[in-house]
């Protein structure tokens, strides 16, 4: 029996300058749409290859919600649109 | 006007091809084989260079081709072509050309690369169009693979090495490749390669970048000028044509009379030198085409690139109307929101007013009314320039002149448009160069003056970076009602007070208001009631005198309570002011040096009013002011200190000279022991080092702690020779005033005057280089001492030694050269900034969003704040709210 391979690697989700993805649901997605009255590709983006997307599984067509720490607001939230990498 | 009625269209897409021989063919006007322009009667020579089937330049004149005059029926001019005897190679498609020739057989044109190489490549072009994805990189792999091949694989030729000599000549093993050669093969390249070699089939063919035909372009892109002398001047591009032509003759000349190969390619050369200098006379490799004058022709890219070129001074910017520069004075009688505007200048500036039902009357007053005034009376009467009748949509403009003002006035119509001169209170742009915010163009009120300068307030020097040594100003005369309000609302000096940069007083106090308000408020300065008056009545005061008091029979009133009189009844402030030694133990708020300002009810309490309370970057009470008050008051109040400082200063009297820089001979004596003693310490520490006797300090080298360890020292020198030097120097002395008020100058430049000058640095460095193991042949060789080394111990007044002055020198250079390094550098940062930000705006929802729709930032700035409305960055400030709530307010 093939012993399976256990990758190790250091989380990056729990790296300090990495702030906190999550991906959003269908519903928030519209919702999230329609407050901005916008369509996804002309929210900022993320490759679907990027290490977080890899790292929460985020697939192509999906939003992710990004909340960070910032100097003036305390705490920020962004969306970016999950697109497909070519590489 | 007119634009308004027609269709706006909106581009879809532009796509650039290259021209193919048989086009340039077709759309020219005529062939021209002659290369001179215009016969001994002055007419052009047909099929010349200014024959008339290529547009013509005159008024009146009509073109050849269309039938058309130039101005009125808009002929646009139409291209020419001249036929090439022998090919050449177009300098801007080089690169292309190099990697065509690298990439194929010359023999059977294939592109060298297996079928199903090629195949792949084609799906992965496919795949990068879907994606949008930039396929640059993607072509640059096919090329360096495809020159990977040694043989064709179709018909088994060796492939050669293709190199490129700058800037058109190539080569193949080394054998040069003429252009007749290289274009017989491009034309071998096979139409289903090209998608891959980033060629559209349907715009270019890769022979055309070779040139058999050359287009030339209309005469009305080349006009050529009458001089006065009634000589005629050509355009440079003709010139460059004339080259063309003759050299093209010449070829052909001798290769039709079969004159030896040597002299036709030196002729088919120079053919080639021409054409590519008239394509850019600034290749790199070839000296550029020159005028007669020695001055080099500005050819066909020179037209179009860099600051002076088409795009960044005709296109992105333009001259412009309605608009004025002249050099700028102070006036601090003026508003912040005032211009003062030269008549001359009035007199010339015109703003267009539509003759309606409701102001006829006026309008007419205003035709008329600067003739009716008798006498030459010095105040200045707006008139009316011009007057624009609409006749069934004929425009006709006619000037106001004094015979027929009457006239005109009497049978003006409704409708009409009057160019009315400027007039008191009409809103203008003002604006200096580099303009590097938004705050270097502002919009201020107009107040005609005398004399020939621009005049304003003061405290707008600092927003616009400007001071009074010959500066000149830019003002732009705001022409619509629509834009007026615009102005009025965003750009009015007083809306742009508060600096969106950090959220604080951008305009305030400068030099003498600051050094004005320290001598009226310091100590208790008691001002006789004379003068009091006359100082108040420079504000316009109108209220109660403040509090008199008589003292051996004069009646006095203290200067902090005429600064009193500027301040609202409600304001409680407290802060340390600029004057504030910051002591070890702060004794606030019973300050013994009168640095700690109390402001009750709007009485200044105690404390000396300076920059800290009315400066341009941090003037703690106009920043108060505004907040409670807003950028109404704000105006009032700078206005009003300026004037009162002012008028209090030049009541006082104030003044400095070189004998505020004396010091006793006893200060003089102490500041030579003292640095004696330094030296004598920087000399033994040269010792222990030259002993191996020097510790060094942690991570660095003997050598560099040996560096430290004496620019410590000289720079501990020279702060205890300025401070044996600032014991003398009390606040009786003007040049001290100045320093710690804030006003101008520091106290360091004070000790460089007359303490001592200190250690003279290139990077960051004591002077080192120069000579071999000494900066100077004054010293010996492998001197470390400190005046070896650039350690200036005299003073500016006392002056400086030859070797003291050289090595100052050297300092100043370096300072010199980083300012001019730094502004170019800069420069060019803040172009590409505003260039990638120039379409990104706020929009209503608070997102921060691209012109293509896409967002930035889902909230601006994160916090959706406007600096210029924050506290110093912050939406809230707690502290005030503490304070206030102490206060009990
Ligand atoms: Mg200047
Ligand atoms: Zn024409
Ligand atoms: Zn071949
Ligand atoms: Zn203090």
């Amino acid at each position: 029996m093939v012993k399976e391979k256990i990758r190790i690697q250091f989380n990056i989700m729990s790296h300090d300058l990495v702030p906190l993805h999550e991906i959003i649901s269908e519903k928030e997605k519209t919702e999230l749409l329609k407050k901005y009255n916008i369509e996804p590709n002309r929210l900022p983006k993320i490759l679907s290859t990027d290490p977080v997307s890899i790292s929460i599984g985020a697939k192509p067509g999906q939003i992710v919600k990004i909340i960070r720490n910032s100097h003036t607001a305390k705490e920020a939230i962004a969306y970016r649109f999950v697109v497909e990498s070519s590489i | 006007m007119e634009r308004t009625n027609s269709i706006t269209k909106k581009i879809g897409s532009i796509y650039f091809s290259l021209l193919s021989p048989k086009e340039i063919r077709k759309v020219s006007g005529t062939k021209v084989i002659t290369a001179d322009t215009y016969d001994d009667d002055g007419f052009p020579i047909t099929m010349g260079l200014m024959d008339p089937r290529m547009g013509v330049v005159e008024p009146g004149l009509r073109c050849k081709t269309c039938g058309q005059r130039v101005g009125k029926d808009k002929c646009p001019g139409h291209f020419g072509h001249i036929d090439l005897a022998m090919p050449v190679i177009h300098v801007g498609h080089i690169r292309t050309i190099r990697d065509c020739l690298r990439s194929t057989c010359r023999e059977c044109g294939h592109l060298l690369l297996s079928s199903k190489q090629k195949d792949e490549y084609f799906q992965e072009l496919k795949k990068y169009e879907q994606e949008g994805k930039n396929k640059a990189p993607l072509f640059k792999q096919i090329i360096t693979e495809a020159r990977k091949a040694d043989k064709c694989i179709s018909c088994g030729r060796e492939v050669g090495k293709i190199e490129l000599d700058k800037p058109t000549s190539l080569r193949e093993n080394g054998k040069k490749l003429t252009p007749s050669e290289v274009r017989e093969w491009l034309e071998k390249i096979r139409d289903e390669d090209l998608p891959l070699l980033d060629i559209n089939i349907k715009s270019a063919r890769p022979e055309w970048l070779i040139l058999t035909v050359l287009p030339v372009p209309p005469v009305t892109v080349r006009p050529s000028v009458t001089l006065q002398s009634g000589e005629r001047s050509e355009d440079d591009l003709t010139h460059k044509l004339v080259d063309v032509i003759r050299i093209n003759q010449r070829l052909q000349e001798n290769r039709d009379a079969g004159a030896p190969q040597l002299i036709v390619e030196d002729l088919w050369e120079l053919l080639q030198y021409h054409i590519t200098t008239y394509l850019d006379n600034q290749t790199s490799g070839i000296p550029p085409a020159r005028h007669r004058s020695g001055r080099p022709l500005k050819t066909l890219a020179q037209r179009l690139k860099g600051k002076e070129g088409r795009f960044r001074s005709n296109l992105s910017g333009k001259r412009v109307n309605f608009s004025a520069r002249t050099v700028i004075s102070p006036d601090p009688n003026l508003s912040i929101n005032e211009i003062g505007v030269p008549i001359r200048i009035a007199k010339e500036l015109t703003v267009p007013v539509r003759v309606t039902v409701h102001n006829i009357d006026w309008c007419k007053k205003i035709i008329i009314q600067k003739f009716s005034v008798n006498g030459d009376s010095n105040e200045y009467i707006p008139g009316v320039n011009y007057v624009v009748k609409d006749t069934e949509g004929m425009k006709r403009r006619i000037k106001v002149t004094e015979k027929n003002a009457e006239n005109i006035a009497e049978n003006l119509e409704i409708g009409s448009i009057i160019e009315r001169q400027l007039m008191e209170g009409d809103i203008t742009l003002f604006n200096r160069q580099p303009s590097l915010h938004r705050m270097s163009m502002m919009a201020h009120r107009v107040k005609v003056v005398p004399h020939k300068t621009f005049r304003f307030n003061l405290c707008v020097c600092p927003p616009y970076n400007a001071d009074f040594d010959g500066d000149e100003m830019n003002l732009h005369l705001i022409q619509g009602e629509e834009a007026k309000a615009e102005a009025e609302i965003l750009m009015k000096v007083q809306e742009n007070i508060l600096s969106p940069r950090f959220g604080g007083a951008i305009i305030g106090g400068i030099h003498d208001i600051i050094s004005g308000g320290f001598l009226l408020t310091n100590k208790d300065r008691k001002i006789p009631i004379e003068d009091a008056s006359h100082i108040l009545a420079a504000t316009g005061f109108e209220g109660k005198l403040p509090k008199v008091f008589t003292e051996n029979g004069k009646r006095y009133v203290t200067g902090k309570d005429i600064f009193s009189t500027l301040l609202p009844d409600d304001l409680y402030l407290e802060f340390k002011a600029k004057t504030c030694l910051n002591c070890e133990k702060c004794t606030a708020p019973d300050c013994p040096y009168n640095a700690y300002v109390i402001i009750k009810k709007g009485i200044l309490m105690q404390g000396t009013i300076d920059e800290n309370s009315i400066g341009a970057f941090n003037g703690r009470i106009l920043d108060r002011i505004i907040r409670d008050h807003g950028m109404g008051a704000g105006r009032e109040f700078i206005d009003k200190v300026t004037r009162l400082a002012i008028a209090a200063i030049t009541l006082f009297g104030f003044t400095t000279s070189i004998e505020d820089e004396d010091i006793p001979d006893e200060a003089k004596r102490q500041i030579e022991e003292r640095l004696n003693k330094a030296m004598k310490k920087i000399d033994s520490l040269v010792k222990a080092y030259e002993n191996d006797e020097l510790e060094s300090l942690p991570g660095r080298s003997i050598e560099e702690t040996l560096e430290m360890e004496i620019m410590r020292e000289t720079g501990k020198a020279r702060d205890s020779a300025g401070e044996i030097a600032g014991k003398h120097l009390g606040l009786e002395n003007s040049a001290v005033i100045m320093a710690k008020s804030g006003a101008r100058g520091s106290m360091l430049n004070l000790s460089q005057m007359s303490g001592c000058v200190g250690q003279q640095a290139v990077r960051g460095e004591r002077i080192h280089r120069g000579y071999q193991y000494r900066t100077l042949p004054h010293f010996k060789k492998n001197d470390l001492g400190a005046s070896a080394k650039g350690f200036v111990a005299s003073c500016y007044k006392k002056g400086l030694t030859p070797t003291e002055y050289f090595f100052h020198s050297m300092g100043g250079r370096e300072g010199l050269v980083d300012t001019a390094v730094r502004t170019s550098r800069s420069g060019y940062m803040q172009r590409r900034l505003i260039n990638a930000l120039e379409d990104v705006k706020v929009e209503s929802d608070g997102t921060v969003r691209h012109a293509g729709g896409q967002i930035i930032q889902f909230e601006y700035g994160e916090d959706g704040v406007d600096p210029s409305r924050s506290i110093a960055g912050k939406s809230v400030d707690v502290d005030r709210i503490i304070a206030d709530i102490r206060e009990g307010v």
